[in-house]
């Protein structure tokens, strides 16, 4: 979640757990004992961790929306500009401003802007693309993308204290606790 | 994205997902295919006899840029052939995708989890080979950008109260966003390649185009919300697209074109003959890549309901495009119905009534909707008939103009059929790459289907 503090000897301290339930379970006794900086890695979206977590970022939908009023301010606008300002064309003497044919493209460009915004904002609001980071460096972490459920509290945080957080962690019943080297 | 279910089994036809499945074995069976099965003689037969149809498209577009349209079938009054025809039929298979990954997910349609990331493919493929149709049409293809407003020395710009500009921009923005909402989709799944891959070649590859992803609970919660605005923005897209394209129709006053039904009929038509196309080209995959476990029965059975559902509004739109011709009291629409029923090209129609009518009819009995070749000819025989259907709307409202000394006859040459089946080549050949080298169920939404892995009570 936070980027890495090269001070600290190592990245964090990460268990494996091989349900859902006993993640959701280790990371509420984590907030309650006080860390904070943590991050859970699931191999598919895990809801319940949102609360427990507190993670709530509501920016890609702003972005979209956004981006949304851009392209249909935008697209408008180029029509408008083009049939009525430069190239103004007398059809019959219909009027330049043709707006009821103006809204396919109008609607084209703002689903156009606000889809890219949403894949390309997600991409980049989760600091990707990222050739390294260390929670790679943990062997058994490649099943992070498999079947395996995992919990790194991050050297960062101020309670963080190499020996006393990982006892803590094994005390979660992990399969396995790993210290995260840079 | 959306909650793990239960899995219904009372309905008698079988689970969504095979028994004794489990995170580690969807997650190895699916990326095995891509990882670890020896490319097999089949498949290597397969992508042959593709890339070897896609060299239609390759010489029959070369003839035509050198010598221009007139190598083609299409004259005046019958302007608009078989590339009008095409690209009709190829974006509307393209619609069935983005209506499988975006509107099925937002109605929680979580069978649509096992067959959204091949849809999805399909509809790209599907895109590809239209988009083509127009450019090709065009004459002078290399002009091609001026479709687009851009700042040109000619002090012009484009005509944008034409459907044919609106068709570009819906065209190219589906394109654009499909690619999108794939890849999108596709970024959790790359990482478990990237994790699982033993080679070199495969790390790097797959490890680039997973962009670093981790898994972090934060990441997914940006992702989920990604996923659900672009199936949000996607719906109104899809439906947008196929809307425009009968536009190009509608908006003009030939008869038999000229008809307010245009737009909701051409979107039904199209996710009929989309889900079809999904069942063709699903049928076969499933059977030779032993995925009957993660593919199944219901999903056939489920997507042969959609068949029969959106081919009863095609039906409708039929009746009603009859009933128009003759409450209008129009001589011309009243002629136009005539002539396409008893006229030179009668034969087409009643044909693609028994394809697009009749045919559908049979999937009202669940045996035939398990029966999984019967299906199977079912999905080829609606997908010739959409085919038909699009010939029959192009060629006989053109071919008999207004005044009979306009009238005219359209026989497509043998480069019509080249680049025709050329497009079916290339469309395959896209096909066979893609089962090959990328994921073509979409793992990480299968992991969700699992019902073990719903976060239960907490374990002490």
């Amino acid at each position: 979640m936070t980027e890495m503090a090269p001070s600290s000897a190592i990245y964090g301290v990460m268990a494996e757990f091989e349900t859902p339930g006993q993640l959701v379970e280790a990371c509420k006794k984590a907030r309650a004992e006080g860390y904070r900086r943590m991050d859970a890695y699931t191999p598919y979206p895990v809801e319940e961790l949102h609360d427990v977590l507190h993670l709530h970022d509501h920016r890609v939908s702003l972005f979209v929306l956004l981006a949304g009023l851009f392209g249909a301010a935008g697209g408008y606008s180029l029509l408008y500009y083009c049939s009525a300002i430069s190239y103004p064309l007398n059809v019959g003497g219909r009027p330049l401003n043709s707006i009821p044919m103006f809204i396919p493209i109008t609607f084209e460009c703002t689903i156009l802007l606000a889809g890219l915004t949403a894949a390309i904002g997600m991409i980049v609001l989760n600091g990707l693309p990222k050739p390294y980071h260390p929670v790679f460096n943990v062997e058994r972490f490649v099943n992070a993308s498999r079947n395996r459920f995992f919990l790194c509290i991050e050297s960062t945080d101020p309670l963080f204290d190499r020996d006393g957080t990982a006892r803590f962690l094994e005390s979660l019943d992990p399969d396995e606790v790993a210290e995260v080297a840079h | 994205m959306i909650e793990p279910v239960e899995l219904p089994t009372k309905i008698g036809i079988g689970p969504l997902l095979g028994p004794g499945q489990n995170l580690a074995s969807v997650s190895d069976k699916i990326s095995g295919v891509v990882l670890n099965r020896k490319t097999t003689l089949g498949w290597i037969a397969g992508l042959f006899v593709s890339f070897m149809l896609m060299q239609g498209l390759l010489l029959g577009a070369g003839v035509l840029f050198l010598k221009g349209v007139g190598v083609w079938g299409i004259n005046i009054p019958i302007g608009w052939g078989f590339a009008i025809v095409n690209f009709v039929w190829w974006i509307g298979i393209g619609h069935a995708g983005t209506l499988i990954s975006a509107i099925l997910l937002l109605l929680n349609q979580s069978w649509r989890n096992s067959i959204n990331r091949f849809a999805e493919a399909m509809t790209m493929f599907a895109v590809a080979c239209a988009g083509m149709f127009p450019v090709l049409h065009m004459g002078r293809p290399w002009l091609a950008y001026w479709l687009f407003p851009y700042p040109n020395t000619m002090n012009i710009w484009p005509q944008f109260r034409s459907p044919l500009v609106w068709d570009v921009f819906a065209v190219s923005t589906y394109a654009t966003i499909s690619l999108v909402f794939w890849y999108v989709g596709l970024i959790p799944d790359l990482a478990t390649l990237r994790d699982k891959a033993t080679k070199r070649f495969h790390q790097v590859t797959f490890g680039a185009l997973a962009l670093g992803w981790r898994g972090s609970a934060m990441h997914w919660v940006r992702y989920e919300q990604a996923s659900l605005l672009l199936a949000g923005l996607a719906t109104p897209l899809v439906v947008s697209v196929h809307t425009i394209v009968s536009f190009d129709f509608a908006v003009s006053i030939v008869p038999g074109w000229h008809t307010t039904i245009f737009p909701p009929y051409f979107v039904a038509g199209a996710i009929y003959s989309g889900f079809a196309m999904v069942l063709t080209l699903m049928i076969p995959v499933r059977q030779f890549y032993g995925l009957k476990d993660l593919i199944t029965v219901r999903h056939l059975n489920n997507m042969a309901k959609v068949t029969l559902a959106t081919g009863l509004v095609v039906a409708y739109g039929y009746m009603m495009e009859l009933f128009f011709s003759f409450y209008s009291a129009s001589t011309y629409e009243g002629f136009m119905m005539h002539n396409r029923m008893f006229g030179p090209y009668g034969g087409f129609y009643w044909a693609l009534i028994t394809c697009n009518i009749v045919t559908p009819q049979f999937l009202w009995s669940k045996r035939v909707r398990t029966n999984v070749p019967i299906l199977f000819v079912i999905s080829l025989i609606v997908n010739v008939g959409m085919w038909l259907e699009r010939f029959v709307i192009v060629v006989t409202s053109l071919h008999r103009d207004f005044l009979p000394s306009s009238w005219g006859m359209y026989y497509p040459t043998v480069w019509d059929f080249a680049v025709f089946f050329g497009t079916i080549g290339l469309f395959l050949t896209l096909i066979f790459l893609f089962i090959r080298v990328l994921p073509m169920i979409s793992i990480f939404e299968i992991r969700m289907l699992l019902p073990a892995q719903r976060v239960k009570e907490p374990v002490k």
